[in-house]
């Protein structure tokens, strides 16, 4: 039998492969069919844009000292100090 | 005097280059946080700094001032990452994709019929205002600590694919993985960090 619907488990994968690939046309539209009568996958395909939107709005905010305050330790950066020295001759 | 721009506005300096041998002060810390991001072991990480300056310094005369000193570090960084992938991959193969995060596929988001479980798992109605989210440093310690719960893998796949926005093709030829392999690793982690996010930004206290 084929299935008209997809069930969320299979419209959850959908809606993050299309974020990487085009999907095949029949999929397509019995996603959009799913996500028309499915409020929570829909909102779920949005937040799932939220987070990219948010990851590429500005990395820097994950890697602010705040945020993280690991950095080199004090003889990665003496190291680092002396290559660059080494090199730049 | 026409056509001689005023230095006080019109006029800007073209950026230079700071000394190299400021680099791993001013910019080591930076670059370092931003490598762990992706490769996640400080060894590693600490390499990927390291070439990213020599290479830095190599490049240094094609340096054209049109992005800041650090923009321009960061984007040789981006592929000194993607080499140290090609290397551990040539080194240590993957492991076996499924295997990493087969637990979180079978973590009880969804009913035997694959639906949500209402009131459980159900995304909720996240409040509009994403920009204002995005202000807080509240969301980004807690999408930080998301992100530190997924397997290394995973991690490094997500970050690559949204951070770095690499092609999916790139990934997989950095990470030698099939790319039906990366599509569910992508969703996987997409999936546990959307449901982190909400369990702790958004308040659905945990089932």
């Amino acid at each position: 039998m084929i299935k008209l619907f997809y069930s969320c488990a299979e419209a959850t994968r959908l809606i993050s492969d299309a974020m990487d690939r085009s999907l095949p046309v029949g999929g397509r539209i019995k996603l959009r069919a799913h996500l028309f009568i499915c409020r929570f996958c829909d909102r779920y395909r949005r937040q799932l844009q939220f987070l990219r939107a948010a990851v590429r709005w500005d990395i820097s905010r994950l890697v602010e000292p705040q945020t993280d305050p690991s950095g080199l330790s004090p003889e990665a950066k003496e190291r680092l100090r002396r290559r660059l020295s080494a090199h730049s001759e | 005097m026409p056509g001689r721009p005023r230095p006080s506005e019109a006029y800007v300096e073209p950026r230079r280059l700071s000394d190299p041998q400021t680099w791993a002060d001013q910019h080591g810390d930076y670059l370092f946080r931003c490598a762990m991001l992706r490769v996640r072991d400080r060894e590693l990480a600490e390499e990927v700094v390291q070439d990213t300056f020599l290479a830095a310094l190599q490049a240094r005369g094609r340096y054209a001032g049109q992005s800041s000193e650090r923009s321009w570090l960061v984007g040789i960084m981006k592929h000194k990452i993607v080499d140290q992938f090609r290397k551990t991959c040539r080194e240590q193969p993957v492991d076996d994709p499924d295997a990493l995060g087969r637990e979180m596929d079978n973590d009880g988001t969804f009913d035997e019929g694959g639906h949500w479980k209402l009131d459980q798992t159900a995304p909720l109605d996240w409040p509009d205002n994403p920009a204002g989210i995005l202000e807080r440093k509240q969301f980004w310690d807690i999408l930080k600590h998301c992100l530190g719960e997924l397997p290394p893998k995973m991690a490094q796949v997500f970050s690559l694919r949204e951070v770095d926005e690499l092609s999916t093709e790139e990934i997989c030829e950095a990470m030698q993985i099939s790319s039906a392999n990366l599509w569910v690793l992508l969703h996987r982690a997409r999936k546990h960090l959307r449901q982190c996010l909400e369990a702790k930004q958004f308040g659905r206290s945990p089932a």
